[in-house]
């Protein structure tokens, strides 16, 4: 039986454990963030008094913060938000640097040296810069209206995928199945969209999966220096931090958070350098 | 909408630097270069022998720079004209001003004081005061917020402190990361290589306040080795340093890697093997060379996530440094602070690069003779 190039790298990627690990968990942790709130009523807002600082117990499996907020609501409903900001924002980027890139390599010449010069030069920015700026632009919309997040965080992540998708494309663009359809009189956006993108979708499935993590950090970074705009787990993490000290210990404050995001970023990387194998065989780093 | 104009004739206008000829690349980039010296010399040595140096530096540029170098130059320093525009335009476009959140400013005590510290009510007119207090006065400006000081006075001392926590933190990665990495290629597919790209992956995926915050509570409270924050001794700039250096140093050891297995196998390793050279002599002489190459174009991305990542390091551990200024000044609108210190890390990010080129160029010999 013959197998299309897509069910091979399929089965390359399930025999790929440490992947397949990847992926089970991080379904585990998005059924958790998503579903588990919704099913049980969890509200991360409700401040018990009496119960502040309550270590992890039956009734609050996580233990309550210094406001006595159940720490279990809490780190779902702000998981839903990082992870939330992580696929918006891979999304914004997907879409800018997918543009970008494939006309930069569908032109070649000297609009695609142009065009990548500027890549090159925003490659080397403290883009943290511009993030903290355009987030100040928006400083007062609604809080928890998270559409500018989206896009400051979609707006600087674009660069890498915009340099490989530019790199593919050129060498498409040369292959006699292109070369072709241009003879039988295709216009350069049919070309383009139908026979060159449809080839590079393996490559950007892979990048856009380990985008989603450094947009997650992205986005901790921000709420740690207080300029997030919702419940995440970077402001979580900043919350436990806020309260080491060496006389007592709310470890439990700092740890979940920290868990979940870190497990959820390791799988992301993980699976990402899965389907990289399992897609992308050349481009293992 | 004039001034989005502006901006996206100006990004237009740095991509057309891409058509420029070699010859006219060569002349104006040295120019530049010279221009450039000239004016932030100027203060510290005088004009007269400002504009020696200015040329001096010029004539060097032009007859011996790597085109790759002033083709650079020419991009960079009308891009960093370009970055204090966008950056003002931004800044003036979030909500709230410097002098909002003052007690009950009379529009007459307002006007006075946009007029003191030369904060006018429009974005185009606050640059030309910028730009002309920055090349003709050679000053970055009085703080807004900070009474009484001026952007350098703020600045000053917090530079040395950030130059310092960077570099170590960038020298830490580059050692760390292509030490795994290159131990890991060697020994491909054996348990080094998978722990070491396991440490790496883990590396990479945590976020440095969390690596921080964990090395702070093991190491300050627990064992009580290290201070917890705070800045003076080689003790306190351990744990941000490391903190900063893990996520690059784990990009740098795939990188590594990834570079050595390639290298080895190259033709002309097997010839060096085949001449009967120790193998430690082929790795040393022969592999490490290219292994160095992605490593080396990595470090202008490196040296930004490091500024990057200082920002949030500086917060944690509290240390005194550069990005807690920025940070400052832009949550409290201190138009001035931030700018200052944008152009002081856009300026070091720039020679950082400039330098990466030249390693390039010296690594790579086919880029050397082709640039001339």
């Amino acid at each position: 039986m013959t197998r299309s190039p897509f069910q091979l790298a399929m089965q390359r990627l399930l025999r790929n454990r440490v992947a397949v690990l990847g992926g089970v968990l991080l379904a585990l942790v998005a059924f958790a963030c998503v579903v588990v709130p919704f099913l049980f009523k969890l509200d991360p807002n409700l401040t018990q008094p009496a119960l502040r600082n309550q270590p992890p117990s039956a009734r609050f499996p996580f233990g309550t913060d210094g406001l006595g907020r159940d720490l279990v609501a809490r780190v779902l409903v702000g998981g839903r938000t990082s992870l939330l900001v992580g696929l918006a924002a891979t999304a914004v980027s997907v879409l800018v640097g997918v543009a970008y890139g494939a006309i930069a390599g569908f032109y070649g010449g000297k609009i695609d040296e142009a065009m990548m010069r500027l890549v090159d030069f925003m490659y080397g920015l403290p883009y943290m810069f511009l993030v903290i700026l355009i987030m100040l632009m928006f400083s007062e919309t609604a809080r928890g209206d998270m559409l500018p997040v989206f896009l400051a965080l979609g707006l600087v992540q674009w660069l890498t995928m915009a340099r490989i998708v530019r790199g593919q494309v050129l060498a498409l663009r040369r292959q006699e199945f292109v070369l072709a359809a241009e003879l039988l009189g295709a216009s350069d956006a049919r070309l383009l969209i139908r026979h060159v993108l449809p080839n590079v979708f393996g490559v950007i499935m892979v990048y856009a999966t380990l985008m989603v993590p450094s947009v997650i950090i992205l986005e901790s970074f921000l709420s740690f220096l207080g300029l997030g705009v919702a419940l995440s787990w970077g402001q979580l993490v900043s919350d436990g931090i806020a309260v080491i000290n060496p006389i007592r210990s709310y470890w439990w404050i700092l740890l979940w958070p920290s868990s979940f995001l870190g497990i959820t970023l390791i799988s992301l990387n993980f699976l990402g350098d899965g389907l990289r194998d399992a897609l992308d065989p050349k481009g293992k780093t | 909408m004039i001034e989005a104009l502006i901006l996206v004739f100006g990004v237009a206008l740095l991509g057309a630097t891409a058509w420029c000829p070699p010859r006219a690349t060569r002349a104006l980039g040295a120019l530049l270069l010279g221009l450039v010296l000239g004016i932030v010399l100027r203060f510290a040595l005088g004009i007269p022998a400002a504009i020696v140096c200015g040329m001096l530096a010029s004539g060097l540029g032009f007859r011996f720079f790597p085109l790759l170098v002033l083709r650079r130059v020419l991009f960079l320093v009308p891009a960093l004209v370009l970055l204090i525009y966008a950056t003002t335009l931004l800044m003036y476009r979030a909500p709230g001003n410097p002098f909002a959140n003052e007690r009950a400013t009379t529009p007459q005590v307002e006007a006075a004081l946009r007029a003191q510290y030369g904060v006018p009510k429009s974005a185009s007119a606050f640059f030309q005061i910028y730009m002309r207090r920055l090349l003709v006065e050679g000053t970055l400006g009085p703080s807004i917020k900070v009474q009484g000081r001026t952007v350098e006075e703020l600045i000053g001392p917090a530079f040395p402190v950030s130059v310092a926590l960077g570099s170590l933190a960038l020298l830490l990665s580059v050692s760390f990361g292509l030490g795994l990495g290159i131990l890991a290629g060697l020994r491909r597919n054996t348990a080094i290589d998978h722990l070491s790209m396991t440490i790496a992956l883990v590396g990479v995926s945590l976020p440095n306040f969390v690596l921080g915050s964990v090395a702070m509570i093991i190491f300050s409270l627990w064992f009580r080795w290290l201070p917890v924050a705070g800045w003076g001794s080689l003790r306190h700039v351990l744990m941000p340093a490391v903190a900063l250096a893990l996520p690059n140093a784990a990009i740098i050891a795939r990188l590594a890697r990834s570079g050595m297995i390639e290298v080895l196998q190259q033709d002309y390793i097997r010839t060096a093997r085949a001449k009967g050279l120790p193998e430690s002599w082929v790795v040393v002489r022969h592999a490490l060379r290219g292994t160095l190459m992605p490593v080396v174009s990595f470090l202008g991305p490196a040296a930004a996530a490091t500024m990057t990542g200082s920002f949030v390091v500086e917060v944690l551990f509290a240390v005194p440094g550069m990005g807690q200024w920025f940070v400052k000044g832009a949550i409290n609108r201190d138009y001035s602070v931030v700018l200052g210190t944008a152009i002081v890390y856009f300026g070091l990010v720039i020679l950082f690069n400039l330098l990466v080129d030249l390693a390039y160029a010296w690594l790579d010999p086919r880029l050397r003779s082709s640039g001339t």
